[in-house]
Parts: C-alpha cells; sequence; structure tokens
C-alpha cells in the first residue's frame, strides 16, 4: 500500500525471518494504535464522559483527518496521543510504544499556534531543533533550524518576533518547528482554524507540498470538509459528546499528489463531500434538537 | 484552570497593557487579598505615564509635516502642552504662598520657603562638603541610605524571585509557607528593628535587614503569582519540546512572569525607600534618615524640610528607574 510499509518488510525476508516482517508489518500497519479509549473529566457531579469506547488505528506515512461538531473530544483525542493527558481506560500507542508522556516524536501544531512571544521565529524553531540534537554543535543547530524556516519560506522574517507576523505566517512557524521536532507522528490540532478562507487554501497547498515530500504520519483535527478531503486518506466522524466516539471512517481513494482544479473534476470527491456534509448536517440537527 | 481564562484576557489586552495586567491579576489572583498595595499604585502610575508618552510623540511628528496655516488641533495640543507644565508651577505657587502666609503667623515655628531656602542655603548648594563623620553634605548622607537600600533591595531581588519561583511551582510550598508569609507580611518594618539588632548586634547589617524584610514580599508575592499564570499553551510547548532545566527556565518561565516580577521589584523599591528613613533614625550613622532626627535634635526645622525634599525626588527617580528597566523587559509580548 505505501513504499515505506514495503520497504522494511523486503529487507527483512531477505534474511529469511518471515515473522519478524510480519511483526514489523503489523506494526507498521497501527502506527498509532488506539484501543479501547475512555476519557472522563472531573468527579463526582461535575465528571465528564468525553470519550467512549475510541478504538483507531493508523498506518505509518497515514494522513487522517478527524473531523466532527464542537465538543465532540476531537481535541481530548488528540491530547491523548501527545501525551499531554493520559486515558482513563484503555491504551494509546505509537510505534509498538505505550504513550505515558509528551515527546519529540510526536510534535504538535497547536490550534493558537503558541508561539513562544519573546523568540524570533528562528529562536522558536531552534527550540525544538536543540531539544533533538542537544550533542550537536551551535551552528549545524542554526543550519537545521534555519532550512526548517526557510521550508515553510520565512527566510526573510526569520529574525522576527510572532508579534510582528500574519496569523498564516505565525502558524507555518508552528509547522516548522514540529518538523523541526523529526516526529514519528504529526499531530495537527485545527491547524488553520484561525485562518481566513484565502490564507486557508494556501496554507494547506503548502502543508501538501511539504507533506509529499517526507510522509510523515499525520492525525489532523479540523472543522473544514474540503480541508479534510483535500489533505486525507481516511477521514474519521466523531459522533457528538458527551461519551463521544467514532461514528464512521470515510477512505478517500483520490490518487496524489492532489489539485485543487484535479479534485472539482474527481468523482469520489464530490461524492465525499456529500457523504460527510450529509453526516455533519444530520448530527448538527440532532445535536440542535 | 484559571490559566486558560486569563490568557485569552491576556491575549486581547494586547501589549500595551502588559504592565497593568499583573495588578489586575492581583485582584483575582491565588491567595486573595494578597497584596493591597500593588493595587493602588500601578493604575494611576501607568495612567499618569500614557498621557505623557502621547503628549511628547505628537509634536515631534508634528515638526516633519510643512507648518499648517490653521490647524485648530495643532493650537489645541500647544495649549494643552503647556497647561501641563504650567499648571504644576502654579500648583506649587500657590502651596508655597499658604505655606508662607501660615509659618510667618505668629508662634508657628515651622519655617516659611523662603526662610527655608535662606537658613538652610549651604546645605541646598554644597551637597558634597565633609568635614569629619559627623557633618557631611546631603549628597553624602542619601549615598550611604541608597547603598543601604541598594543592598538590602538586592538580597530582597534575589531572595524573592526564588522563593516565589518555589512557591509559585509547587502546590505543597505554596500551602506550607503563604500562611507564614501572610502573617510576616503584615509586620511593619520597624518593629524588626529590635530583633534584627539582637541578631546583629550592629547598626548597619540591622538596617540593611529592616529594608530587606520590607521589600521582600511584594517581590515573593508577585513572581509567585507570575508563576502561577504562565499560559497553559506555552507549559504545552515546553513539555512537547521537551524544554526542561535550565532551557524551561529561561525560555518560558522567567519571560512569562517577567511583567509580573517587576511590578513586584517596583512595589519593593518605593517600599525600601519609604522605611530607610525610619531605620537610619534608630540606628544613627551617616545617612538621611539619621541626618533628619539630628537636625530635629538640633531644631534646625529648615535643613529637616530640605532633607525631605530630598528624600522625595530620590524616592521618585529610583520608581522611575525600576520603571524603566521593566519597560525594556516586560513588554516583549505578542
Amino acid at each position: 500500500m505505501f513504499e515505506t510499509v514495503k520497504q522494511p518488510s523486503a529487507v527483512a525476508q531477505a534474511q529469511g525471518d518471515a515473522a519478524v516482517a510480519a511483526a514489523l508489518a503489523e506494526r507498521e500497519a497501527k502506527f498509532v494504535d488506539i484501543s479501547g479509549v475512555h476519557k472522563l473529566f472531573g468527579s463526582g457531579k461535575k465528571r465528564y464522559h468525553a470519550l467512549a469506547g475510541v478504538d483507531l488505528r493508523i498506518a505509518k506515512g497515514e494522513f487522517v483527518s478527524i473531523i466532527g461538531h464542537s465538543g465532540c473530544g476531537k481535541s481530548t483525542l488528540l491530547n491523548l496521543v501527545a501525551g499531554l493527558s493520559l486515558p482513563t481506560t484503555g491504551s494509546v500507542a505509537v510505534n509498538g510504544k505505550e504513550v505515558t508522556a509528551p515527546g519529540l516524536d510526536r510534535a504538535v501544531v497547536f490550534q493558537s499556534h503558541s508561539l513562544l512571544p519573546w523568540l524570533t521565529v528562528l529562536e522558536n524553531v531552534l527550540v525544538a531543533v536543540d531539544s533533538v540534537h542537544p550533542d550537536k554543535d551551535k551552528q549545524f543547530r542554526m543550519d537545521e533550524a534555519r532550512k526548517y524556516v526557510e521550508m515553510v519560506h520565512l527566510g526573510p522574517h526569520a529574525h522576527k518576533r510572532p508579534g510582528q507576523l500574519s496569523g498564516g505566517m505565525k502558524q507555518r512557524v508552528g509547522i516548522a518547528r514540529a518538523f523541526a521536532a523529526d516526529p514519528q507522528v504529526l499531530l495537527l490540532d485545527e491547524p488553520f482554524g484561525a485562518l481566513d478562507a484565502l490564507t486557508r487554501g494556501s496554507m494547506q497547498d503548502e502543508l501538501t507540498g511539504i507533506w509529499e515530500k517526507n510522509r510523515k504520519t499525520v492525525m489532523m483535527i479540523t472543522h473544514d470538509v474540503d480541508e479534510a478531503v483535500f489533505l486525507s486518506d481516511r477521514i474519521i466522524l466523531m459522533s457528538n459528546g458527551p461519551a463521544a466516539t467514532i461514528a464512521k471512517i470515510v477512505e478517500v481513494p483520490i490518487p496524489r499528489p492532489r489539485t485543487r482544479e484535479a479534485l472539482l473534476e474527481d468523482s469520489h470527491y464530490l461524492a465525499i463531500r456529500k457523504e460527510l456534509l450529509h453526516y455533519l448536517i444530520g448530527t448538527g440537527l440532532h445535536a440542535a434538537a | 484552570m484559571i490559566m486558560s481564562g486569563d490568557n485569552a484576557a491576556q491575549k486581547s489586552a494586547g501589549q500595551k497593557n502588559a504592565a497593568q495586567k499583573p495588578a489586575a491579576a492581583a485582584e483575582t489572583g491565588p491567595g486573595m487579598g494578597m497584596h493591597p498595595v500593588a493595587e493602588r499604585p500601578k493604575p494611576i502610575l501607568a495612567g499618569l505615564k500614557r498621557v505623557e508618552t502621547k503628549m511628547e510623540a505628537k509634536p515631534t511628528i508634528e515638526a516633519k509635516l510643512p507648518p499648517p496655516t490653521e490647524d485648530p488641533e495643532r493650537a489645541e495640543r500647544i495649549r494643552d502642552r503647556a497647561r501641563t507644565f504650567i499648571m504644576p508651577v502654579v500648583a506649587v505657587f500657590f502651596l508655597g504662598l499658604f505655606w508662607e502666609i501660615y509659618s510667618s503667623r505668629t508662634g508657628v515655628t515651622l519655617p516659611g520657603p523662603i526662610k527655608t531656602v535662606t537658613e538652610s542655603w549651604k546645605l541646598i548648594a554644597h551637597p558634597w562638603f565633609d568635614n569629619g563623620p559627623n557633618d557631611k553634605g546631603l549628597g553624602w548622607q542619601l549615598l550611604s541610605s541608597l547603598a543601604r537600600v541598594g543592598m538590602g533591595y538586592s538580597l530582597a531581588a534575589v531572595f524573592g524571585v526564588l522563593l516565589g519561583i518555589i512557591i509559585g511551582k509547587s502546590a505543597m510550598a505554596f500551602k506550607a509557607l503563604d500562611p507564614i508569609f501572610q502573617v510576616l507580611r503584615t509586620i511593619p518594618p520597624l518593629a524588626w528593628l529590635p530583633i534584627s539588632l539582637a541578631t546583629f548586634n550592629q547598626a548597619n547589617p540591622s538596617a540593611i535587614f529592616v529594608i530587606f524584610i520590607t521589600a521582600i514580599w511584594p517581590i515573593i508575592i508577585n513572581t509567585s503569582v507570575g508563576i502561577m499564570r504562565i499560559p497553559v499553551e506555552y507549559e504545552n510547548v515546553a513539555k512537547v519540546y521537551q524544554l526542561r532545566g535550565a532551557r524551561y527556565f529561561f525560555k518560558v518561565m522567567l519571560p512569562s512572569a517577567a511583567p509580573y516580577i517587576f511590578t513586584g521589584l517596583r512595589i519593593a523599591i518605593g517600599m525600601a525607600w519609604l522605611a530607610i528613613v525610619a531605620a537610619e533614625m534608630l540606628t544613627g550613622g551617616v545617612g538621611i534618615g539619621f541626618f533628619i532626627w539630628d537636625s530635629w535634635n538640633s531644631s534646625r526645622m529648615s535643613d529637616i524640610i530640605v532633607s525631605v525634599f530630598y528624600v522625595g525626588m530620590v524616592g521618585l527617580a529610583l520608581d522611575r528607574i525600576v520603571a524603566k528597566i521593566a519597560s525594556l523587559f516586560g513588554t516583549i509580548g505578542d
């Protein structure tokens, strides 16, 4: 299915160890493994059942979007994978390792950009680089940070502080910082939610461009149906909270690289879009009633 | 919990209000009513400052433009600016007039402004004379007081910030120490003097200790509030991108709490200067406090008035210096 899946398997098989190969393939098929997760907040009367029995497997190199109404526990789910909070019951594992704390292998692009306002663009990216390469010399780390700043086309703004940047530019710094951590899984929490439609479109183009090159495993939270279809391999629809869970999983078999023009012609695109909107409008009415 | 709401408020308030933020936080902060001192002076000072900068900034922009023949707004601005200079002069003049009239009445020993200046002219004109340890100019007196305040205040700043960080970071430490601090901070500075004299057996360290113990409370309290209010987003960034130890301290904690810490430092410098005069009156030696007390004992009323005026000017200067330093560090927000 994916090149990254085939290659290690092939190497292992050449060694004649079929069992190892099978184990590897299995691990990569459930690179992110969320199983039987319940999440409760608070206690007593204030207890809130946010997630109820979420099971989700994301393969290595897969781009998965999670979509649902506000308050359906999308961000809760992302925080569990990030390790910023832990499941009440059930388990979350990434690359076969149980998630118990936040780590550089699971970089987050936060909804509110969350840049440190007293550091420049370069220094904000350097924060991640310094953590990944604590043993390398200063020059190497600076070059590395600059590489990621240039990846998001912010080279001329490297020495500006976040306060001097537009919303879109801030979010690009957030993306550069996340990629600079060289994570195994990239977690995007409504990354373009606060941007205007035009900026959002160009940011989506930029993100696909970067993603096509390095094919990280991505889990993205979004409100935007078009964004989800344009970027994802699979779309997870969440039911409304409390006690939210996965309601439906929609595959997006549109070939890559995708362009907006081609997308409009694609027969899958319209069908999927309709399916998603139908579901969201239906549940929205249900929630309102 | 409180973090998210407060953070949103900070965002909308923006950087201009950064200086006022800690004062507002103090009202609703954890350890309720911890520092009434923090609430009082801040908005007044911030308000004053804003008016001033507006006055100074606009005419320079105007100067670059060709002179408009008729601009009622400009004329109004000039008039307004003139008023800010003239009105205080008018106020001072009338204050002096009333003072002069009052002291010229029979039976009043307080010298009037004219008599004060003529009698103490030697003191005003020669601040740096030095006729041995018991007869020094006002400059020397103020300098030795400033040295004591500098010592006590520096110690208070170092230990205050450290303790503030500890009780801000650790809920256990907060529970253990906050009640003790709440009691200690209400003790008037001079009440510490006998205790410190008994402890140090010497006048100078005792005075420095009084300054230290006076200045430390607002620093501890404001620092701890600043640490508790580090926005949860920055904490999450630190967790995900593994900022720990010294990197967390310098890249997240200190810059985030800086506006609060500087508010504490600014309140503390005022309180330290308030305490020094009283402390020196009791401990003796060279220093403006003892100079005032000595003048009182030798019935040199005009010298006292001149000294008190200098004490006020130095106090104002100290406050402005700390505020200036705070504005260099405190307003690097988005």
